[in-house]
């Protein structure tokens, strides 16, 4: 038990933040909002695994992925593809061609299901592939980067190069991905209506467990010898590789690990908006889940969810009323934060409001020791 | 005793060139077990350029290093490490965001994977073996220091203490004693001659009151090739050495 609270949710602070982040996202907001707004603020919370994933690559393992969009749509995708291979009854597509594939294939001269499509009928190997595959990817792309030894923007600039790759190629087969308009006319995921209001509420809480039990995994990663290993390597790389460690793998799990979590975001975005775009593969939606973790506090698991919401809030207000201004602003504001307050919001609330709460706590012996020096000099 | 005066360490023809300057030249050196060896000679010698290549920091571009039965010029880092040579670097290579104990765990060998390092427990086998090298490297008093906020002679213990805690058969030094007070000298020539027992020891160093009170023998670099080797005595007067070193 008492490990469970030490490892799992992070000792003391650790676990209040847990509490209160529950409490914020499972009680106040769905009595605050109605199911529009929730819907919303659900799809802001898919964000948030991508940005808690960045918490852990970039945050602790130092390495910053500008791709981490590519995870998330890889989950996406594979959810999407279920979706819409059980959307594409031969009923529902009897005007089609070719009924009983997707629409798009059919609008794209596809007179059969692709191969690579046949097994996500089945949603075991769906929800298994939203997360074997990301993981894999990443441990390519971490094989080859990190054992290698490319680090810093090299890497950045390579894992935005593959979102831009990917991104193309989606877009380029439009047969077999949809193309630029994604895969879209999601129904029902086994029979039951996910655009139901009770199905949104649903998979509202399910996003919400999941993300909470993603930042506890983090936190079980961190409070390990491996947290402090990562803190080691940010510090002096080459003693931890003369201690007898090998560097690249624990550089590998982290990115891995990030993917992962990103991945399940993913995946939830599909369920909760449904559908899925190449407008969340791509290098800008990568770059704005950096942007994410950083006005949360990149070192920061629970400051990383507040991030998303803040700067989604901030451009839902700003782009319904100033659509052009919004892009200035967000660039405006990364810069802004990177410079002013390297650790975002966490950093704030660590750095100001816990010492405030701190004083005002010890306001009354501070006051009894103010008042002897008055005393004698009377 | 016959094994005692066994090769632990037998480097052959070892060269490594930059762009065309042999910073080692064709070196041949053999540490015996239990042997504390002091590396001298003037700076450009490749002093620290052979400790890089042992420990595989720079890979050699012919000639031989073999550690035991090992050859380790294709060796990845950690795997050199793990067959038992550790190595101190010139400037104090600690983690100074954390305490004296975490770095003292960090470089206990176990858990060295990923899923051994998810799943580490602080034993109490652990935790005795750390107290036990945390007093040796005179840090006892020190555990929850931050390590950066340790003195620079202090430092220079903690990393040659994270080095013992992994028990290395062959340990390597460069310059333990740069930056110390004589007093913090004295304690660290102390140091180095009770861990030099029961395992081999390669020191550089250019203090030579220092290298006199601990070398067995000593072994003179110049221009990347080996100009003499031999006691202290013999070396110090060796007119080669006398000329390009220590005359000046």
């Amino acid at each position: 038990m008492k490990s469970f609270y030490e490892n799992w949710l992070g000792g003391r602070d650790g676990a209040v933040g847990m509490l209160v982040l529950a409490v914020v996202i499972m009680v106040a907001f769905p009595l605050m909002f109605d199911i529009f707004r929730l819907n919303l603020i659900g799809k802001y919370l898919t964000y948030a695994f991508a940005a808690v994933g960045l918490v852990m690559v970039w945050g602790y393992g130092g390495v910053l992925s500008l791709g981490q969009g590519v995870f998330f749509g890889l989950g996406g995708y594979c959810i999407a593809m279920f979706l819409k291979l059980e959307a594409s009854d031969l009923v529902s597509t009897q005007h089609q061609t070719t009924p009983g594939i997707p629409d798009f294939m059919d609008w794209n001269q596809l007179t059969a299901l692709p191969a690579f499509w046949q097994p996500f009928h089945s949603l075991t190997f769906a929800i298994i592939a939203a997360l074997v595959l990301p993981a894999l990817f990443a441990w390519v792309i971490g094989v080859a980067m990190f054992k290698r030894r490319v680090s810093g923007v090299y890497f950045s600039i390579i894992t935005q190069a593959v979102a831009a790759i990917l991104t193309i190629l989606v877009v380029g087969q439009q047969g077999y991905t949809g193309g630029i308009n994604g895969i879209t006319d999601l129904k029902t995921l086994h029979g039951w209506n996910i655009n139901t209001t009770s199905a949104k509420y649903v998979l509202y809480y399910v996003n919400a467990v999941l993300l909470l039990l993603a930042i506890m995994v983090c936190r079980f990663v961190l409070t390990s010898k491996l947290g402090r290993l990562l803190l080691a390597l940010r510090d002096k790389e080459d003693r931890v590789r003369f201690s007898g460690y090998d560097v690249a793998s624990f550089k590998i799990f982290i990115f891995c690990l990030g993917a992962v979590i990103s991945a399940i975001g993913g995946a939830m975005f599909t369920l909760q908006v449904g559908f899925m775009s190449p407008s969340f593969v791509g290098i800008v939606p990568s770059i704005e889940m950096v942007i994410f973790a950083a006005i949360g506090g990149r070192t920061s698991l629970i400051g990383a969810v507040y991030g998303t919401l803040l700067v989604n809030a901030g451009k839902t207000a700003f782009s319904e009323s100033f659509p052009q201004l919004w892009l200035l602003l967000m660039g405006g504001l990364f810069i802004g934060v990177v410079m002013l307050f390297p650790n975002g919001v966490a950093g704030l609330y660590d750095g100001w409001f816990k010492p405030l709460v701190a004083r005002w706590k010890s306001r009354r012996p501070v006051m009894v020791r103010v008042a002897d020096p008055l005393a004698k000099s009377e | 005793m016959s094994l005692d005066k066994s090769i632990v360490l037998a480097i052959e023809d070892l060269t490594v060139s930059f762009d065309g300057f042999k910073a080692v030249d064709s070196l041949n050196l053999y540490v015996e077990r239990n042997e504390l060896r002091v590396i001298i000679g003037p700076n450009g010698a490749g002093k620290t350029t052979v400790l890089d290549l042992i420990c595989g920091k720079t890979r050699s571009t012919t000639g031989s290093i073999r550690f035991k039965d090992i050859e380790l010029t294709r060796l990845p880092e950690y795997r050199i490490v793990q067959a038992g040579v550790g190595r101190k670097f010139q400037t104090p290579s600690i983690y100074e965001n954390l305490s004296v104990y975490e770095n003292l765990e960090l470089s206990y060998p176990a858990g060295r994977g990923v899923m051994g390092c998810l799943t580490f427990k602080r034993t109490e086998t652990i935790r005795e073996r750390i107290r036990e090298i945390a007093s040796m490297i005179f840090l006892d008093d020190q555990m929850e220091t931050m390590a950066g906020l340790l003195s620079h002679g202090q430092k220079q213990w903690l990393e040659i203490g994270m080095l013992l805690i992994q028990d290395p058969e062959l340990l390597m030094l460069d310059e333990p004693v740069a930056g110390m007070s004589v007093s913090e000298r004295e304690k660290t020539a102390e140091l180095l001659n009770r861990i030099s027992a029961g395992r081999s020891v390669i020191v550089i160093e250019h203090d030579m009151e220092f290298v006199k009170r601990i070398a067995h023998k000593v072994t003179v670099l110049h221009q990347g090739k080996l100009l003499a080797e031999g006691n202290m005595e013999s070396v110090q007067h060796n007119p080669k050495v006398v000329e390009v070193y220590l005359g000046h």
